[in-house]
């Protein structure tokens, strides 16, 4: 065990830390969850690649940069500790890159991964259906195979980035004779495409986040599809993977809201001496959790580097950060007492708001949804208890 | 940047669960519960001899002249096997405190024994943690703190008030002793000592949880109600689900800890606090959980469940409790009374995150 950096780390990090000193935007830009704020994130995202940081664990022909996980998390906290912008095409870059890179043809590759470190191409992920959240076995909608096209009818929905996003993967029923995950094929397919209607739906707090996206007699050439037909659920099965795991939610993010949760509480307490003392507590409770994740992590990218994999073992990461993200979020409202019911816009928290109030509510809204999506945290216990500890199914 | 251990320390560490799986199983526990020391020499004697009690005394004094992150693993089992011995106050305590003395006959005298297995070191936390001393009872030696310094006391020397604990494998005492310029043996710095007692702790608290996971399972897919078992339903899976959550967050920050005693970095205390608070809740919540999926035979004396559940409590209260730790936690990362730093990442203004 040794948990120290080496002399080549350290000067990635350094480089790292200059390039984001020198182009991060000065204003943080507007959600990416509006026609304005996802162009303005394409941007940020066009000038990263340009870069050469937009995926460093990508090899260099994608638009990557070769680097390693460990690279990869060095990486994360500078750009979190530089404020960068969201990302606004994580659903590409974070799960379906990786995928493709598992199991995609060389030309799929070529075709797909450059066009997503861009973000030219920003990809919606189409998971749910009406009838399958949860039971995502359950999926009903179908693509039957005519001669070189699949032909995709039925229905998404919570597709994230869906309202603005170019393309859309997700799994379609190929046999109509087949039941729950037999019989399902993977498929890509661009959201422009006649007989593909997109309806945006507003989140919790308003903005388009997601959509349900209707198929009628959609055409998809069979190139799109990922993996072999009928296999659709081994290839959703590694991309929910990266998912619930690593790729996703670095340890940077959490420890960054930490940090922040700490200078809030230390500017409240200053104002406040009645400070119910039990928040001190809980708040260094956050501070110690986000440490706890960000060794856990660094634990498995250095077994992943030594060849290990990831298994059933995301399920722990999923309720561990995602509980964590609400927990702090509650606490931040609790130290903001009536400023904590303010939005980022109202007069009386004046410019940056007071303890970034705003920020902080809105930041709450969105981890809200950590425990419901990628496998609600329910999920997630059965997996762990069933895969992880051995419980029986029945 | 490696946060694996090496083969040897795996190595080692599946030598001593084979060895106190086949040594130590829970009917040698409760045998001792029945003996009047409720310690056993002849097996101290035989931990010895794989290494246990030496493994961080100096090769030139007989011992494994190992460091932390090999103890760790070593100390996790002894949690697994409920092992009454005590382990952390000779082995992961006062060896590092008689070499940090450097009192060279002190050393001679006592560093070998303790390899061999011929000596019991029992230490004093300091009264700000315990008014108790362990296993004083038994010990060849007292190392006692008094305002800064540490007395080597011979135990024939003080009289001893047992008090008997809610867990039977802790022996407890309080010490009646008059400290003396021919008992002073040096000054040491008093939360290294916590530092590596609360270390030791949490790795075996780690066991504990593991252990208490295990038995639950078990339980829940042999019990059965309503014709199936009761580990098929949520409402149990669930329950279990969340020690394991606990258990395998608090672990990283128990290595992570033994890390900064046996390098002995800035952070080490904040370090120690966090896998000793974390690990500690983790265990105690597993307990808790344990005996609600055992229901009514976990109630029992009879049932072995209890034998872990107050290894848990009694290890939460050892070297610490949570609330001090957790209110040295918060005095560092509020405060900055103690350093405290993030693995990795420094917020903006910070200066450079170094994780060593």
């Amino acid at each position: 065990m040794e948990l120290v950096y080496t002399p080549q780390q350290e000067a990635f990090r350094k480089e790292v830390r200059a390039w984001l000193e020198a182009n991060v935007p000065a204003e943080p830009l507007s959600s990416f969850d509006t026609a304005d704020g996802f162009e303005a994130h394409r941007g940020w995202e066009k000038k990263l690649h340009a870069g050469g940081w937009a995926m460093v664990p990508w090899p260099v022909e994608y638009g990557g940069r070769g680097a390693d996980l460990l690279e990869w998390l060095i990486f994360e906290e500078e750009y979190y500790r530089a404020g960068a912008p969201g990302r606004v095409n994580q659903n590409g870059i974070f799960l379906l890159g990786p995928t493709i890179m598992e199991v995609g043809t060389p030309g799929q590759k070529a075709r797909y991964l450059p066009k997503m470190a861009s973000s030219e191409e920003v990809w919606a992920q189409g998971w749910s259906e009406p009838n399958a959240g949860s039971d995502m076995a359950n999926i009903q909608a179908t693509a039957f195979r005519d001669g070189d096209h699949y032909v995709l009818n039925g229905q998404k929905t919570w597709a994230s980035r869906g309202a603005y996003a170019h393309w859309l993967f997700g799994m379609f029923r190929s046999d109509p004779d087949s039941s729950r995950h037999h019989g399902l094929t993977f498929l890509l397919a661009p959201l422009d495409a006649p007989g593909i209607t997109v309806r945006p739906i507003q989140k919790l707090n308003g903005k388009a986040a997601f959509a349900e996206i209707f198929f009628d007699d959609a055409r998809v050439p069979v190139e799109n599809r990922l993996g072999e037909e009928g296999e659709g659920w081994k290839v959703a099965m590694a991309t929910a993977g990266f998912e619930r795991g690593l790729m996703l939610r670095s340890p940077a993010r959490f420890q960054s809201t930490a940090h922040k949760l700490v200078a809030l509480y230390r500017e409240t307490a200053a104002r406040e001496p009645a400070l119910d003392p039990g928040l001190r507590e809980r708040v260094a409770t956050c501070w110690v959790e986000a440490e706890a994740y960000a060794l856990n992590t660094y634990q498995t990218v250095s077994r992943l580097l030594a060849g290990g994999r990831i298994g059933a073992e995301a399920s722990l990461n999923k309720i561990f950060w995602s509980e964590l993200d609400v927990a702090m979020h509650e606490i931040a409202l609790e130290l903001l007492g009536p400023r904590g019911e303010l939005l980022a816009s109202a007069p009386a928290l004046g410019a940056g708001g007071v303890g970034g109030a705003g920020d902080w509510l809105d930041g709450y809204l969105f981890a809200l949804s950590g425990p419901i999506y990628a496998g609600t945290n329910e999920i997630q216990r059965n997996i762990i208890a069933e895969r992880i500890l051995g419980l029986p199914r029945k | 940047m490696e946060f694996l251990f090496s083969e040897d320390q795996r190595m080692l560490q599946k030598t001593v669960r084979d060895f106190l799986e086949g040594e130590c199983p829970v009917e040698a526990v409760r045998a001792r519960w029945e003996t009047e020391s409720g310690r056993s020499l002849e097996f101290w004697k035989k931990l010895a001899e794989i290494g246990v009690p030496g493994l961080l005394v100096p090769e030139a004094h007989g011992g494994l002249g190992m460091d932390e992150l090999d103890l760790v693993l070593v100390l996790e089992e002894c949690g697994r096997a409920a092992l009454p011995e005590p382990v952390i106050a000779t082995a992961a305590v006062a060896v590092p405190l008689l070499c940090e003395l450097g009192d060279t006959e002190l050393q001679e005298a006592w560093l070998p024994r303790i390899a061999a297995g011929d000596a019991i070191v029992a230490v004093g936390a300091g009264s700000s943690i315990s008014p108790f001393v362990a296993d004083a009872h038994v010990a060849d030696l007292l190392l006692l703190p008094d305002g800064g310094a540490i007395h080597a006391v011979d135990p024939a020397a003080v009289s001893l008030t047992a008090q008997p604990a809610n867990d039977p494998s802790q022996k407890l005492f309080t010490v009646d002793w008059t400290p003396g310029p021919g008992t002073r043996v040096g000054t040491a710095d008093d939360a290294a000592s916590i530092d590596r007692g609360a270390l030791a702790c949490a790795a075996q608290q780690l066991g504990v949880g593991d252990r208490l996971i295990e038995m639950s399972v078990a339980y829940a897919t042999q019990r059965k109600q309503f014709g199936v078992p009761i580990g098929s339903f949520q409402a149990v899976k669930h329950q279990l689900a969340n020690c394991a959550v606990k258990v395998e967050y608090a672990r990283s920050l128990v290595y992570r800890a033994a890390h900064s005693v046996a390098r002995a970095t800035r952070c080490r205390s904040v370090d120690v606090s966090m896998a000793k608070a974390q690990a500690s809740q983790a265990a105690v919540f597993a307990a808790k959980t344990a005996l609600q999926v055992h229901g009514a035979i976990g109630y029992t004396w009879e049932q072995d469940l209890h034998v872990w559940m107050r290894r848990a409590w009694s290890l939460e209260r050892a070297w610490g409790s949570s609330t001090w730790h957790r209110r040295r936690i918060a005095d560092a990362v509020i405060d900055g009374a103690l350093p405290a730093e993030s693995f990795g990442y420094s917020a903006p203004g910070a200066p450079r995150a170094a994780p060593a």
